[in-house]
């Protein structure tokens, strides 16, 4: 069956390269609904791509590569979290910086690891039994990345933290109106602080993917932009968990289409497809909300501090 | 007011003038310090850095004519945000846009037949154009269909980077180049005048400058600036008083995106003299120009100051890429340093702290009396 293999390789491959788009987008809904917008999501990715990168190298483990890149994630996310809730610097300056930075810092320290296959990538898993199913089987559940299982399995979990729990509704009500938060007794602070770098675990952890499981190598630039779609999903995805598994998936489709639909039209212009897409998604978006941003939380962007107004 | 051992802190509500160049000095010094850890930790010796940089660039006539070329550029794009910021609209598109303005002047200077001395002027309008309209799209979504700017803009800059890849892989490619991706070298007649020995093309930089003063002008002293700053400052106050977003918003984009257009002409016409790679037309201006407006804090006349010190820097980027051997990113991590220490120490502008007058007690309500 020649459109079934068709398919089934659209969809697995557009898992495999929304993986990074879903990690990423998870971490920012849950910075934005603590009300910080990190525009430096590229530069967590590309720091957390190198460092996995040559962590893995150099030990042999990519598992510690992994781990080594979310924690880069963590931290570069806490210069953000400083410099806009500690001292309520704007925080699209901020996330801007942080990009330049990571983009720059990765640069710099890459320079000798260019261009060198990694000795040992992520293994992809294939789960017994499920792969077994027609169609849904070989599509979904073999030969997939583990950390694409995670990524699936963590959308789910934060959904239901950030709708179904106590922690959530924190976090949520601190999105929302922070003074009234902070009245109720919830540290906003704290979970703005802890959000912004949960946000910065989950990007480091995408480009850890990136370079030590999707091309297990690593070379400068390899985000290629995929931060900034990170952003534009969060809004397409309506700052919901569950909604973030779509909108990544149809990304990770757009980019493998772009490798697919080479024999019909230029590369450069197919490269540009993801881009022009993501514009034009937020515009329906747009159109669809007829000017309301729908889901944004209230206090987005806003600074707060305690005790004024 | 808050008291601190035996300093009070004041709060005020508009920081002096000298309070704003003082503390963005002290946010450049403290990544400078940072940046020599960074040279220290990468095996150079800091202080042999600094000294390397400052005398290849400040201290040779060649290195001064680097400074200035690479400020050429940064001042058109910085200029552009500097209106753009102070509407509040978050214009990350320079890149973009500046690419644009590249590939409209690299059009007409190789098809369009315009006899030479049409040729440059036609090519300045023209990537005057292209840039604007990069520049309004994003306008018109964001006013239109709430679509943020920041996403928009950025977006418009790859989509933009990958349309200059295929120009100089596919339909442009010059037959002359041997296989190299590049156009045809343009006719000499688009070839932009420089200053003698270096590549500084003068009437860029005039224009440059020229856009400055206009652009303080329009902001200071008409209708549209008032209407511009209104909006950035107050939207609630602007949509009060039956501002038409639109109109500015779009007025701004065509002033921004166009003064990056003309930034791209004159890269083009003026240094390459063909269109080749988005990385070569471009070392990241457009991005850089974000910190050259921030800096500059709203006033256009002083991007030109902020504009130069970033051309340093660029400037300084090529000396440790060629005598220090590191490479030109080490741009990029300094520039994300400067802009993490210049909002960092933002706060501090609108504090005074001086000594407390003697006798006054703590009673523990003045902290409550803050505004």
């Amino acid at each position: 069956m020649d459109w079934q293999s068709w398919l089934i390789g659209i969809v697995g491959r557009a898992l495999a390269f929304g993986t990074p788009l879903l990690w990423g987008t998870l971490g920012e809904i849950y910075a934005e609904r603590a009300g910080v917008v990190n525009l430096g999501v590229e530069g967590m990715m590309i720091l957390g791509a190198f460092s996995a990168f040559a962590v893995a190298q150099s030990t042999g483990h990519p598992g510690l590569g992994i781990m080594v890149a979310a924690v880069v994630g963590g931290v570069a996310a806490l210069i953000h979290a400083f410099l806009t809730v500690t001292l309520r610097a704007n925080q699209y300056v901020s996330g801007l910086a942080l990009t330049m930075f990571g983009l720059g810092l990765a640069g710099l320290l890459g320079r000798g690891w260019e261009g060198i296959p990694l000795r040992q990538p992520l293994p992809d898993v294939t789960i017994p039994g499920l792969a077994k199913i027609p169609l849904l089987g070989p599509m979904l559940f073999e030969g997939q990345s583990i950390l694409t299982y995670a990524g699936l399995i963590l959308a789910v979990v934060l959904w239901i933290i950030l709708y179904r729990t106590r922690w959530g509704i924190s976090i949520r009500s601190v999105g929302e109106s922070p003074a009234t938060a902070d009245a109720l007794g919830v540290n906003v602070f704290l979970i703005r602080y802890l959000c912004v770098m949960f946000g910065g675990v989950l990007a480091g952890v995408a480009g850890g993917f990136l370079s030590v499981d999707y091309r297990p190598s690593w070379t400068e630039g390899m985000t290629a932009g995929m931060g900034w779609i990170v952003i534009a999903l969060t809004i397409f995805a309506a700052w919901d968990p569950l909604q973030a598994i779509g909108g990544a998936l149809l990304f990770g489709a757009l980019y493998h289409l772009s490798y697919r639909l080479q024999a019909w039209l230029p590369p450069e212009l197919l490269k540009l497809m993801p881009y022009a897409f993501a514009i034009l998604v937020l515009a329906i978006a747009g159109l669809g909300g007829a000017g309301r941003r729908r889901g944004a939380p209230g206090a987005l962007g806003v600074p707060y501090a305690r005790g004024e107004k | 007011m808050k008291r601190v051992g035996p300093f009070v802190l004041e709060r005020r509500l508009a920081p002096s003038r000298a309070a704003v160049i003082g503390v963005s000095v002290l946010a450049v010094l403290a990544a400078l310090l940072v940046m020599a850890i960074i040279f220290w930790g990468y095996g150079v010796s800091p202080w042999h850095a600094y000294a390397t940089i400052a005398k290849s660039t400040l201290g040779s006539r060649y290195g001064l004519m680097e400074i200035l070329r690479r400020t050429i550029p940064l001042l058109l794009c910085g200029v552009g945000l500097v209106i753009a910021f102070r509407s509040q609209f978050w214009n990350i598109g320079a890149e973009g846009q500046l690419l644009a303005g590249a590939v409209a002047a690299t059009g007409v200077a190789l098809y369009s037949g315009i006899p030479a001395p049409w040729l440059l002027p036609t090519m300045f309008v023209v990537g005057f154009l292209a840039g604007a309209v990069w520049g309004i799209i994003p306008a018109f979504l964001k006013v239109k269909l709430r679509v943020n700017d920041v996403i928009t803009t950025l977006m418009m800059n790859y989509i933009m980077i990958y349309i200059v890849e295929w120009l100089i892989h596919g339909p442009w490619k010059g037959p002359t180049m041997r296989g190299f991706a590049y156009t045809d070298t343009f006719p000499k007649a688009a070839w932009l005048p420089t200053l003698p020995l270096s590549r500084v093309h003068w009437p860029t930089l005039v224009i440059g400058l020229v856009a400055a003063v206009l652009a303080a002008f329009i902001l200071a002293r008409t209708r549209l600036g008032y209407e511009i700053r209104v909006v950035g400052e107050s939207p609630d106050a602007a949509r009060y008083a039956g501002i038409n977003f639109l109109r500015v918003s779009l007025w701004v984009m065509i002033l921004s995106g166009g003064l990056a257009g003309l930034a791209g002409v004159g890269e083009v016409g003026g240094i390459h003299h063909k269109l080749l790679s988005p990385v070569q037309v471009s070392v990241g201006y457009g991005y850089t120009a974000i910190i050259v407006a921030w800096l500059a804090r709203g006033s256009p006349i002083a991007a030109i100051m902020t504009a130069a010190l970033f051309g340093l820097i660029f400037a300084a980027g090529d000396v440790i890429k060629v005598a220090l051997r590191m490479p030109f990113q080490v741009t990029g991590v300094f520039n994300g340093l400067i802009l993490f220490f210049l909002i960092g120490v933002e706060l501090l502008m609108y504090w005074r702290v001086r000594l407390a007058p003697k006798g006054e007690r703590w009673t523990g309500k003045a902290g409550s009396s803050e505004s």
